[in-house]
């Protein structure tokens, strides 16, 4: 299968070199993964914090995107983990990033450099907010991300 | 109806209009200006003519006719900027086919216009497959001395197999071929037909090519696709969209679908595009509903139930908490002494001007109600007519076993068919039309066609519906009033265009 002999190679490869603030927690099977983030400079908004993103493949990644979003683990639990405040991330951890859409993807991208990209988009943010419009798109949306059209007007966080 | 020389002198010559639209239109400008200069007496005249006052010229187009036009474009910009033709058609499209503009761009800034286009400046190599010792696909990790790969000119090397997946997704799930990027993350080099053509199989080049020649039809502001469901054909037009307060651009596809070219709704002459959105977005809003609430009921001064006063006097008792009440001024019944209906607080001030408010919305919601109930009728009565219309066959069919008629001769209920369906949705966008229009004496022309045409159309519609043993006795009637209603539809359309062309109507509103 096309998407696994790809994700096989890039486990083994994230296996032998995993880049600062990036750690691989459930890569037991080649449909969904969870990655562990946090941000390498310090910024007050993400100090301290532990994000977890969760990838999900369809047969045909590279060529199409993986869907990415943040997942909430509740903070009474032994390793807290939040949805991170930012103006391009809902509150259910649907992230709104160019690079995720069909347009903006290229196939050359890897679980690790979409790992990079949001860590940097993190870390240049300096708006402690939730995208307009945010608690209405959290409690109407039922689409999956990949299906959203967002629109990318906004490339300065 | 004497006074057509009177009526035709007003205002501005034909060639005014001209003067005003440019010169691009010109050769639109002339077809409207010929052929119509006689008025009402001249009937015979206007329909002998080729092109009647509201046609505007136009040219159809099969998608390889649509080919075609590309090709020519493409071959052309080839051999005047000597690049090869592949690239010159990425060139055209990134400059959506304006060839004077990109010609001048590219002859100004050359390597700025192919970087911007998506070409890159290398033209020297001409990229083939070829398996290179060592390589590794950074899409699939897959390495391999015999391992096919390609790369355009931008140099991003990855295997055939890849690159094929990459384009079958962009063009068969993503629906992209003009500007499909080279599959590197910061390249923006076109994928062109020839590294296409190299890569996949038949039926995606067959797609890749219909998504480019949509593209292409989309691009050109002449062209639109006829919008008739699985018609293939695009129109050709030259009226421009801001020809469009003049002249209501309708055009026939070879699927004989009739069509706006200027909005693409079907065709609504006489009535300019513009004044059509507004109408239907007026037919659609809530806001007339609510206008017709406000200016036929009132609130129970007590219990706020909605009551519709249709007859009797104004002494009022609400059906559901009793409460009595006058009905002019709302006050109590008992307040009222012995001037049973005959208010006296109705002549007071503020009762007045209470009351010219609710009459002057009633008179607006009349007048609209009056244009929308003779749209609305119409409108129905053309679903009838097609119902009709998909009998006529069956009835045609049986017309022929009773009557000894060959199937030419009973073609002559298809005919008046058509004809109420045209004239129907002619008379309909009439009513549109009126509304809109401010009172004078092209409007009372106006009024008769439109009540000409009106009862031919109801007439012949009734010796239509007259059942099959009749028909075949009626068949000269019938053919006589198709006739005549045809007349009547090009003589009303015929004059409310030219009065658009030279901008002789008043309207009642801005637009």
């Amino acid at each position: 299968m096309f998407a696994g002999k790809r994700l096989s190679k890039e486990l083994l490869k994230l296996q032998e070199h995993l880049p600062p603030g990036i750690t691989i927690v459930k890569s037991d099977n080649l449909e969904e993964w969870q990655m562990d983030i946090k941000v390498l400079d310090t910024n007050p908004l993400y100090q301290n914090q532990i994000y977890r993103l969760k990838f999900t493949f369809s047969s045909k990644y590279p060529i199409e995107p993986p869907e990415v979003q943040f997942i909430e683990l509740s903070p009474a639990t032994e390793s807290p983990r939040p949805i991170p405040i930012h103006p391009h991330i809902y509150s259910n951890g649907i992230i709104c990033l160019d690079l995720l859409s069909s347009a903006g993807w290229s196939p050359v991208q890897t679980v690790e450099s979409i790992c990079m990209s949001i860590q940097s988009m993190l870390t240049a943010n300096s708006r402690d907010e939730r995208p307009p419009g945010d608690s209405d798109f959290v409690s109407h949306n039922r689409r999956r991300p990949r299906d959203i059209d967002f629109l990318y007007h906004d490339d300065n966080v | 109806m004497e006074s057509d020389e009177d009526f035709m002198s007003i205002g501005s010559s034909p060639d005014d209009f001209l003067d005003t639209q440019g010169s691009d239109v010109e050769s639109l400008g002339d077809d409207f200006g010929d052929d119509f200069d006689g008025g009402f007496s001249k009937d015979k005249d206007i329909i002998a003519t080729k092109r009647k006052p509201y046609e505007v010229e136009f040219k159809v187009l099969s998608p390889e006719d649509i080919d075609r036009e590309q090709n020519l474009q493409v071959n052309e910009v080839s051999s005047i900027l000597g690049l090869p033709p592949e690239s010159s058609a990425i060139l055209l499209r990134y400059g959506r086919w304006n060839r004077e503009k990109l010609i001048e761009s590219y002859m100004d800034h050359p390597e700025m216009t192919l970087e911007e286009a998506g070409l890159g400046t290398n033209f020297d190599v001409t990229p083939k497959t070829e398996a290179i010792p060592g390589f590794v696909c950074d899409i699939c990790c897959e390495d391999g001395d015999d391992l096919e790969t390609y790369a355009m000119r931008c140099g991003h090397r990855f295997c055939v197999d890849c690159y094929r997946h990459y384009l079958r997704q962009k063009i068969r799930e993503e629906g992209e071929a003009a500007r499909i990027e080279c599959p590197s993350d910061t390249c923006n080099m076109i994928v062109d037909s020839k590294s296409l053509g190299l890569l996949v199989t038949d039926d995606l080049r067959e797609r890749y090519h219909a998504l480019l020649t949509r593209t292409y039809v989309d691009d050109k502001g002449n062209l639109k696709w006829c919008p008739a469901p699985n018609c293939e054909y695009a129109v050709d037009c030259p009226v421009k969209p801001r020809d469009l307060r003049r002249i209501v651009p309708t055009v026939q596809c070879d699927c004989k679908h009739y069509f706006c070219f200027g909005c693409t709704l079907n065709d609504h002459q006489p009535a300019p595009c513009l004044l059509v959105k507004m109408w239907l977005q007026k037919c659609e809003d809530d806001s007339e509903t609510a206008n017709w609430i406000s200016a036929n009921t009132k609130e129970c001064p007590r219990c706020h139930s909605t009551i519709e006063k249709n007859g009797g006097c104004n002494h009022m008792t609400c059906r559901k908490c009793k409460h009595e009440f006058c009905w002019m001024c709302m006050g109590l019944w008992s307040e009222h002494g012995t001037s049973w209906y005959n208010c006296n607080r109705y002549e007071e001030k503020s009762g007045s001007e209470a009351r010219t408010a609710q009459a002057r919305s009633r008179a607006s919601l009349e007048r609209y109600l009056h244009y929308y109930n003779r749209y609305a009728n119409h409108e129905q009565s053309a679903k009838l007519d097609k119902d009709l219309y998909l009998k006529t066959e069956k009835k045609m069919t049986s017309l022929q076993s009773q009557s000894g008629l060959s199937w030419i001769e009973v073609q002559f209920l298809d005919t008046a068919s058509q004809a109420l369906q045209q004239c129907r949705q002619t008379l309909k966008w009439t009513y549109a039309f009126a509304y809109y229009l401010a009172r004078n004496n092209l409007t009372e022309i106006f009024e008769d066609n439109q009540k000409d045409l009106e009862m031919a159309v109801e007439s012949l519609s009734e010796m239509f519906e007259k059942p099959v043993p009749e028909l075949a006795n009626l068949k000269v009637d019938i053919l006589d009033k198709t006739a005549y209603c045809n007349k009547r539809r090009v003589i009303l359309l015929s004059d409310t265009a030219e009065n658009l062309k030279n901008g002789e109507w008043t309207f009642n509103m801005d637009w």
